[in-house]
């Protein structure tokens, strides 16, 4: 079981990871990806770009946490988590998570749950940039409640 | 002396990312936001106090009876974005 963890300013190539995922073990049958993307529009309103803030040392932490959580849960291989932090433009990539297990069931299983508690217990920050003015984000009850269908 | 830390809107709104306390009479993390409050006034009162407001020692999700110690790093911020 190999799990990797970045939190990271630079971007990341989806095609990079997928095959360092893919490489880990040849009894690997399904590999699941999911890559967010910063979206250019927010509650209905224009948004420009994001800045992300993380809390060093705990974030990271809170990520292998996660991780190790979903392993014990599920058959997998191997977890890749890549969480980019500042300022990021509408249209880049802001989180991948990458997951491989024999079977698909559980890869597809795993990456769900593994954006759910990263979205919920990961301590990261949306400041959102729009033509009328910054703003921080706030919490999502829907979130939540997805976060709770794994407990 | 215990290293106490906000983010996001938190640190914006005190103004600062991170301050040190003296641990002498400091047990848990309500007597840290005590000594907050003392030291810097009401407003941090009720920007700390707030119900929506997380909080962690030494990097690990805690609440206000925490156990807080000399050396322990202290945070407190908002509900997480991530994602």
């Amino acid at each position: 079981m190999q799990i990797e963890i970045r939190v990271q300013v630079e971007d990341f190539s989806l095609q990079a990871e997928a095959e360092r995922l893919r490489a880990v073990a040849l009894d690997t049958g399904a590999l699941v990806t999911f890559t967010g993307l910063v979206r250019d529009f927010s509650e209905g309103k224009t948004v420009e770009g994001l800045f992300l803030e993380h809390y060093p040392g705990m974030t990271e932490r809170s990520l292998q946490t996660i991780a190790d959580e979903a392993a014990t849960r599920w058959p997998l291989h191997a977890i890749t988590i890549i969480h980019r932090t500042g300022r990021l433009d509408a249209g880049q990539q802001i989180v991948f998570v990458g997951v491989t297990s024999a079977h698909r069931q559980a890869a597809f299983a795993a990456c769900d749950f593994l954006m759910d508690y990263l979205k919920t217990r990961a301590p990261f920050w949306k400041k959102s940039y729009s033509p009328e003015g910054e703003h921080w984000v706030d919490a999502k009850d829907s979130d939540l409640d997805a976060a709770t269908r794994w407990e | 002396m215990i290293k106490v830390q906000f983010f996001a809107s938190l640190r914006e709104t005190l103004g600062t990312a991170a301050v040190e306390i003296e641990a002498d009479g400091v047990a848990d993390v309500n007597d840290v936001l005590d000594r907050l409050v003392a030291t810097w006034g009401s407003h941090w009162e009720q920007v700390l106090r707030h119900e929506k407001v997380l909080m962690a020692v030494n990097q690990q999700v805690a609440d206000r009876r925490a156990a807080v110690a000399d050396g322990d790093e202290v945070a407190f911020f908002p509900p997480v974005t991530g994602g």
